[in-house]
C-alpha cells in the first residue's frame, strides 16, 4: 500500500519502521526502569521512607518534670521547686565561623553580665563533655533578660532561654549536707541502668538524699510532639503531648525542729551532730558545721566558691562531719569497752578497782585527766566519773585476752570500722585498730612501730589510733539501749505522692543483732545515766533542772592538733531509752563544756523541753 | 495489508463509520484530558498552604492556562500545519529573537534570566522556542530530503539545533537547552540521517562534555555555572550533597517513598510542609508518588505512555514527511521531558530543570506543550483527511 510518488507522503520505509522501532522500544525501556524504581521506592521500601519522612516533619519538644518534693517527718518542706529561666547555649545553632559566635557571645556576655570567654569556655567545656548537648551559660536569669534575648532573637543565633525547675531550700543552712544538689545528668550516668530512663541534659540529684533517691524524686518528663516544615517553623495543632509528672514527693524522718535545734547548738564550731531513734534507726536530725546555704547549688557554681565551701580556712563546710568525719571519741568509747569486758568476763559489774590516778602499763605510765585519782571505782562509778584507770586496765588485760581484739571485735559488731548503711553516699568506714592491722603497716613501713600493749590501752578509752563519726558512736550506742540490734540509720521514711498520700515505706532495717547480756546493759546504762544525774558525774552540772531522765558520756578526744576534741552521746529518757544523740565538737575543750550542752540543746527540741528560762549551763567535767 | 508498528493499522468499519468532522485523535485527547485534571488535583492540593489567604491561587491560574490551552490546541488542529513549511526562515528567526530578547529584556527569577515580562504574563521563550525549534527544523530537513545521507545535511541542522541551544543554556537553561539537542538529534533520527553521522555526532559530545566538565574547571575557565555543574554530578549521590540540589533530589526520593503503595493523601507532609520546594513545578511527579502512592505515580505513567504511543502512531500516519518530522520532534520533546523529570524526582536523572509535560504548573510550559500537541492532532487531522480523500483501505 505504498502511495505514488507525487503524493508528499512518504513511503513507510522499513529504514523509518526501524527507527520508529527504537524510538518505541527506547520509550519503553525508560517506563520499565521507571516503573521498576517506582516500585523499589514506594512498595519495598515505603516503610522506611515514610518514616524519614515523619522525622522530617516531627519534632518533640521536652517538658522538664518538677522534681519531687522533700519534706520533714511532719511534712515541713525541706527542698521545693521554683521555676527559673536558664539561658542555654545550642552549639549546634551557633554561627558557623569563629569570628560570628565570638561576636555572638560578646552580645551575650553583655546581656548575661559575663565575660565572652567564660561563655566560651563554658560551651566547649559541655561539648567535650557531653557532645551534641546545649550548655547552660546561666541558671536562672530575671524576666528583663528574658524579653531583651525573646526580642532580639535573630542576634543570638543558638541562644535558647528555657524554663526549669530550680531546687529551693527554705530551710536554709540546717541539713545543708544531707540534701545534695541537682545538676546536669553525666555521660557516666547515663550509661548505668538506674538512670536508664534519663535522657540527655535531664537534671538529676547529685550527692546526698538527691542523688540516693533521684529514682523516686525526679519526675518523667513529658513532651509535646508538634509538626513543623521545612523552616522549622510549627504548622497546625500538637500532634500528641505528654504532661511532664513531677517526681515523687520524700518524707524523711527527719525533724527540722531538731535539726534546726542541731545546728544551733554547733553555734558555727566546727563539729557534728545525730540524733537517732535508737529502735528503728530513724534519724531526726543529722548535721556538720560550719554549713552553708545549699540555695548556691540551684545555680552553675563558680569554681572560687567551691573551692571557699572545701577551704581548710573556712572549716570544709562542705565536708560532712556526721558521717564522713573520722576522730578519735574519747571516753564515749568506754561503754564499748565495758560491754567486751563484761562479756569477755575479764571483770564483772561490782569488781573494784582502785583508781590513784595514774597507772603503770609495760614501760609507759597512762594517766587520768588531770592525774585526778578517783579511788575505789566499780563500772557505774567508773562511768560516772570516767575513771581512765579503770579501763586502762582493761584495755590491757583485754590485750592479753584471746586473740587480744575482744574489744576491737565488739567495736565492730556494734557498728565502728565499717559504715553504719545510712541513706547517703560517701560515708566514712573509720578505723578500729588491731595488732593485725597496726602490724600490716609495720611491714609495708617500718617506720611505723609495731603493735604494744599500749595501743590496746589506749583503744580502750578511745584515744589512739581509734577514728569513729558521731554516727557511728550513735550506732553502737543504741545497740546498748535496745538490748543488740545494730540498726541501719535511715533517713527516708517514705515515698508519697504530691499531695502526700504514702505510696511506699522505705521500711527500715536492722544490720544484725549482737548478743549483750541484760544485766551488763543494764550495769552500764546505770553508769552512763549516773554520770549525767548523780554527783561527781562528768555531766551532772550540764542536765541539772533537765525534766526529761538522760543516760550520757562525755568525751574529750586527744587530737593531732592539740587542741581537745569535745564529745557527749546521750540515751533518753532513761531507763528505756527511745533516743540516742551524738555531738562532737572540734577544739571544744572537754567533753562537759561544749558537746553535752549541745546535746542538752538538742535533746531539748527532740522533747519539746521549754528551755527558754535559762541558758543551758556547761559542765567543767575534765573529760 | 503490510504490518506496521505500534497499532497503526485501524480496522476498515470503524474509519469508514467515523464522522467527517471527529479528525483529531480522541486517545491523544483522552490522554491530554487526563494529565490535565491530575495536574489541577495534584497542584491544587499541593499548593494549598503555599499562598496564605488564597489556598487556589495556583490551582486557577494552571486550570486557565489549561482551558486557554486547551482552546488553542484544537485551533491548531484544524489548521494545515503544511503551511507552516514556508515560514521556516520567519519561524526560526523569531526563535532567535525571542531568545535574544530574553537577554535584553528579561526578569531575573532565582539568579536566572529566563522570561520576558508582559502585562499580566511572562513568557518563557526558551518553552516557545521547542515549537519553533521543531518548526523549522522540520522544514529545513524536508527541503533536503533527497541528500538526507549528505554529512552537509546533518551538520548544518545541527548547526540550526545549537545555535538557540547554545544560548538558551547560556541565559542559563541548561534543562531547554538539552531539550532543543534531543529534538535535533530525533528529527535527524526519523528524518534518516545516517547512523555513522551519529556517531560522529556522540564523539563530538563526548569531547564537549570532557572539556565542559572536566579540562574548563581545571583551567579555571567557567562554562557551566557552578550550580549547573553541581546538578549534573550531585545526583550519583544525592545524600552527599545536603543543602543545595542533592538535598531536593533526596526529599523528592523520601516524598515519592512515604507515599508506599496508595499515597498518603492529606498526610502528605513532605509535599505540603515544604520539605520539596519547587513541589507544583519541577517535582510535581514528587506530589502525585506522595498523595497517590504507586497508583496514582502509575496512573499517570501510563497516561503519558499513551501519550507517547499516540504521538509515535501519528508519526508514522503523517500525509507528508514535514508532518512525520514534526511528530518526531514532539515525541522528543515529550519523551526528553518526561523522562528526564520523572527520572530527576525518583532520583536516577540529574536535575537539569525540565517541566513535566502538562504536569507542572506553568503558563509557558503548558501552552507550548498543548500547541505542540495541537500541532500533533493536525498533522493527525491531516492524514486522516487524506486518508478518507483516497477513499476506503488506505488508512495507514
Amino acid at each position: 500500500m505504498y502511495l505514488d510518488s507525487r503524493d508528499q507522503r512518504p513511503a513507510l520505509t522499513p529504514q523509518l519502521a526501524v527507527r520508529v522501532a527504537v524510538l518505541g522500544g527506547i520509550a519503553l525501556l525508560f517506563f520499565a526502569v521507571i516503573f521498576f524504581r517506582l516500585w523499589f521506592l514506594q512498595v519495598l521500601s515505603g516503610d522506611t521512607y515514610r518514616a524519614e519522612a515523619n522525622d522530617n516533619r516531627v519534632r518533640s519538644i521536652k517538658v522538664a518534670a518538677p522534681r519531687g518534693e522533700i519534706v520533714d517527718r511532719e511534712g515541713r518542706v525541706l527542698v521545693e521547686n521554683r521555676v527559673g529561666i536558664a539561658v542555654k547555649v545550642s552549639p549546634k545553632q551557633l554561627p558557623e565561623s569563629r569570628a560570628e559566635r565570638r561576636e555572638v557571645y560578646r552580645r551575650l556576655g553583655r546581656v548575661l553580665d559575663r565575660k565572652p570567654r567564660q561563655i566560651e569556655r563554658r560551651v566547649e567545656r559541655q561539648l567535650v563533655e557531653i557532645p551534641y548537648s546545649s550548655a547552660t551559660v546561666k541558671q536562672d536569669v530575671s524576666p528583663d533578660v528574658l524579653a531583651y534575648l525573646l526580642e532580639h532573637a535573630e542576634d543570638f543565633p543558638g541562644v535558647e532561654p528555657e524554663r526549669v525547675y530550680l531546687r529551693e531550700y527554705p530551710a536554709g543552712e540546717a541539713g545543708a549536707h544531707l540534701f545534695g544538689y541537682t545538676g546536669e545528668v553525666s555521660q557516666e550516668e547515663l550509661e548505668s541502668d538506674e538512670y536508664s530512663d534519663v535522657a540527655l541534659g535531664d537534671r538529676v540529684g547529685k550527692g546526698g538524699i538527691e542523688e540516693q533517691y533521684d529514682r523516686f524524686l525526679r519526675g518523667k518528663n513529658g513532651a509535646t510532639r508538634v509538626q513543623v516544615d521545612a523552616m522549622g517553623v510549627l504548622r497546625g495543632q500538637p500532634l500528641r503531648s505528654w504532661q511532664p509528672e513531677q517526681g515523687r514527693q520524700l518524707r524523711l524522718s527527719l525533724d527540722s525542729d531538731v535539726q534546726e535545734a542541731g545546728q544551733a547548738s554547733l553555734a558555727g564550731r566546727r563539729g557534728a551532730f545525730v540524733a537517732m531513734n535508737v529502735d528503728n534507726g530513724e534519724v531526726l536530725a543529722l548535721g556538720s558545721g560550719p554549713s552553708f546555704d545549699p540555695n548556691i547549688f540551684s545555680r552553675p557554681v563558680s569554681q572560687s566558691t567551691l573551692d571557699r565551701l572545701s577551704s581548710e580556712d573556712a572549716g570544709t563546710p562542705l565536708f560532712n562531719r556526721a558521717i564522713q568525719g573520722g576522730y578519735p571519741t574519747g571516753s564515749t568509747f568506754k561503754p564499748i569497752t565495758a560491754v567486751a569486758a563484761l562479756d569477755g568476763g575479764l571483770i564483772s559489774p561490782e569488781e573494784v578497782v582502785v583508781d590513784n590516778g595514774y597507772v603503770t602499763i609495760g614501760d609507759q605510765e597512762f594517766e587520768n585527766a588531770g592525774r585526778v585519782p578517783h579511788g575505789a571505782v566499780a563500772l557505774r562509778q567508773a562511768l560516772s566519773v570516767s575513771s581512765d584507770v579503770y579501763f586502762y586496765l582493761l584495755g590491757k588485760e583485754a590485750d592479753a585476752f584471746g586473740n587480744g581484739n575482744l574489744i576491737q571485735s565488739w567495736a565492730r559488731r556494734m557498728g565502728l570500722g565499717r559504715p553504719t548503711g545510712i541513706d547517703l553516699p560517701g560515708e566514712a568506714a573509720g578505723i578500729v585498730p588491731t595488732r593485725e592491722w597496726r602490724n600490716a603497716l609495720h611491714e609495708q613501713d617500718p617506720d611505723v612501730r609495731q603493735w604494744s600493749v599500749g595501743d590496746n590501752v589506749n583503744t580502750s578509752i578511745g584515744q589512739g589510733d581509734l577514728l569513729a563519726s558521731p554516727l557511728q558512736m550513735a550506732v553502737a550506742y543504741a545497740t546498748l539501749a535496745n538490748g543488740g540490734k545494730v540498726v541501719r540509720p535511715r533517713l527516708g521514711l517514705r515515698i508519697e505522692d504530691s499531695s502526700g498520700r504514702p505510696l511506699q515505706e522505705l521500711a527500715g532495717s536492722v544490720a544484725r543483732r549482737v548478743k549483750i547480756d541484760p544485766g551488763y546493759r543494764q550495769a552500764i546504762l546505770d553508769g552512763l545515766r549516773a554520770a549525767a544525774s548523780e554527783p561527781g558525774g562528768t555531766s551532772t552540772p550540764v542536765f541539772e533542772g533537765f525534766p526529761i531522765a538522760v543516760a550520757g558520756k562525755t568525751g574529750t578526744a586527744e587530737t593531732t592538733s592539740g587542741i581537745d576534741q569535745s564529745w557527749y552521746v546521750a540515751l533518753a529518757p532513761y531507763p528505756n531509752p527511745r533516743y540516742v544523740i551524738a555531738a562532737t565538737i572540734e577544739g571544744g575543750g572537754f567533753g562537759a563544756e561544749a558537746a553535752a550542752p549541745a546535746v542538752r540543746q538538742i535533746l531539748g527540741s527532740v522533747f519539746e523541753v521549754d528551755e527558754s528560762s535559762g541558758e543551758i549551763p556547761a559542765g567543767t567535767a575534765q573529760d | 495489508m503490510q504490518a506496521t508498528p505500534f497499532g497503526t493499522t485501524v480496522r476498515e468499519f470503524r474509519d469508514r463509520s467515523r464522522p467527517r468532522y471527529v479528525r483529531i485523535d480522541v486517545l491523544l485527547l483522552l490522554a491530554v484530558v487526563g494529565l490535565t485534571v491530575c495536574s489541577l488535583y495534584a497542584i491544587g492540593t499541593a499548593t494549598e498552604d503555599d499562598r496564605p489567604g488564597s489556598p487556589n491561587y495556583f490551582l486557577y491560574r494552571q486550570a486557565l492556562y489549561a482551558a486557554v490551552g486547551m482552546t488553542l490546541m484544537l485551533l491548531i488542529a484544524r489548521f494545515d500545519y503544511t503551511r507552516l513549511r514556508e515560514w521556516k526562515a520567519g519561524l526560526y528567526a523569531l526563535l532567535i529573537a525571542s531568545i535574544l530578547a530574553v537577554f535584553a529584556l528579561g526578569s531575573v527569577s532565582l539568579g536566572a534570566r529566563r522570561a520576558i515580562e508582559l502585562p499580566f504574563f511572562e513568557i518563557q521563550t526558551s518553552e516557545l522556542g521547542k515549537v519553533l525549534l521543531i518548526l523549522s527544523l522540520s522544514a529545513v530537513l524536508v527541503d533536503r530530503v533527497r541528500r538526507i545521507g549528505d554529512r552537509e545535511t546533518t551538520s548544518r541542522a545541527m548547526l540550526l539545533v545549537l545555535v538557540p541551544a547554545m544560548l538558551v543554556i547560556a541565559q542559563p537553561d541548561l534543562g531547554s537547552g538539552l531539550v532543543y539537542i534531543s529534538i535535533g538529534l530525533v528529527t535527524l533520527f526519523v528524518a534518516g540521517t545516517k547512523l555513522s553521522h551519529f556517531a560522529v555526532l556522540a564523539a563530538l559530545a563526548a569531547m564537549a562534555m570532557t572539556i565542559v566538565l572536566v579540562l574548563a574547571p581545571a583551567a579555571d575557565v567557567e562554562l557551566l555555572k557552578p550550580y549547573q555543574m553541581d546538578r549534573l554530578t550531585s545526583f550519583i549521590d544525592p545524600s552527599e550533597d545536603q543543602e543545595g540540589d542533592g538535598y531536593q533530589q533526596q526529599q523528592s526520593q523520601v516524598a515519592i517513598g512515604a507515599g508506599g503503595k496508595t499515597g498518603r493523601g492529606d498526610d502528605a507532609t513532605q509535599t505540603k510542609l515544604d520539605f520539596l520546594p519547587e513541589h507544583h513545578t519541577d517535582f510535581v511527579f514528587s506530589v502525585v508518588g506522595e498523595e497517590f502512592g504507586f497508583m496514582g505515580a502509575a496512573i499517570v505513567l501510563s497516561l503519558f505512555a499513551l501519550l507517547i504511543w499516540r504521538t509515535l502512531r501519528i508519526l508514522t500516519m503523517s500525509k507528508d514527511l514535514f508532518g512525520t518530522l514534526i511528530a518526531a520532534g514532539v515525541l522528543a520533546m515529550l519523551m526528553h521531558q518526561i523522562f528526564i523529570n520523572v527520572g530527576m524526582a525518583i532520583g536516577i536523572m540529574p536535575i537539569t530543570g525540565v517541566t513535566l509535560p502538562l504536569m507542572s504548573y506553568g503558563g509557558s510550559s503548558v501552552l507550548v506543550t498543548f500547541i505542540a500537541l495541537g500541532l500533533l492532532q493536525s498533522v493527525h487531522a491531516q492524514a486522516r483527511e487524506t486518508a478518507f480523500a483516497k477513499g476506503p483501505g488506505l488508512v495507514t
